[in-house]
């Protein structure tokens, strides 16, 4: 409930410092798309990632409690990419005056990404509940993470000039004024709260439900 | 509202859409979850009651 109230909080603020307070970007007036779009992208990097990280602990300890924490994380995910994709082809629509480019390296890369974690849900619910479907989504979760540095480098290694280039994690640092940085880190950290409390949210309504069944059967 | 305005505004209410459709999706799920817990209660009352018989 806090960290909700945080996140919706720093939104919000992310919002109003985007729109009142931070001067307009020449020759893109759609820029406060960005305060959405990126910190968005990088919360579905961030969900896989955590997704990755539970399965292998559950490969590693065999600890039942990991799969349902590595799914939930997907879950978010998959959710966070759909936002993803679809902010970023509103502000492409704008920029560009296309919603989708073909021919960008970074676009594909993510909508690939994106495919292989919504097919993961497919492999889980084709087969039965128990230890080897853990170990089963545990393994395709991994096989994904060697997506998300693929996905995110993608923008630097792209020789397509469509999208563009790294404006917050370069070499050089953030390639960005202060005040923007600054919005953006705001905005990050709100959508980062919001990720953190839908998963909170989501993982206590399955165990919740795991518990159910369990109490079901015993009872029947 | 300018052309820009109109698009931010749009990428905006998307985040809002997605948000609100969570909490009715998650609304559903609770009140399921609610029922399941009540049918749970009565067959643990049945079974105690026949256990008293």
């Amino acid at each position: 409930m806090v960290l909700a109230f945080a996140a919706g909080s720093l939104l919000l603020a992310g919002l109003g410092l985007a729109l009142l307070w931070v001067p307009e970007v020449e020759g893109d007036p759609a820029f406060p798309i960005f305060y959405l779009h990126v910190p968005v992208a990088l919360t579905a990097y961030a969900c896989f990632g955590w997704g990755a990280w539970k399965a292998l602990r559950l490969l590693w300890l065999d600890e039942h409690r990991y799969d349902l924490e590595s799914y939930t994380a997907i879950h978010m995910g998959v959710i966070f990419g759909v936002l993803t994709l679809v902010t970023g082809s509103i502000w492409a629509k704008f920029t560009w005056g296309q919603w989708w480019v073909w021919s960008s390296r970074q676009l594909v890369l993510f909508l690939v990404l994106f495919l292989f974690y919504s097919a993961y849900f497919m492999l889980r619910y084709s087969t039965d509940p128990g230890p080897r479907r853990a170990r089963m989504s545990a393994v395709y979760a991994l096989f994904g993470a060697v997506l998300v540095p693929v996905s995110f480098l993608a923008i630097r290694l792209a020789e397509d000039v469509i999208h563009p280039g790294p404006v917050v994690v370069s070499r050089e640092g953030p390639q960005m004024t202060g005040d923007l940085f600054f919005v953006f880190c705001v905005s990050f950290a709100g959508m980062l709260g919001l990720a953190g409390a839908l998963y909170t949210n989501e993982l206590t309504g399955k165990r919740l439900d795991s518990t159910l069944r369990e109490l079901r059967e015993s009872l029947e | 509202m300018t052309r820009a305005e109109t698009f931010v505004a749009a990428a905006y209410l998307v985040l809002l859409a997605v948000v609100l459709l969570y909490v009715v999706v998650y609304a559903f799920k609770l009140s399921r979850l609610e029922r399941e817990v009540r049918e749970l209660a009565e067959l643990a009352r049945e079974r105690n009651e026949r256990k008293a018989a």
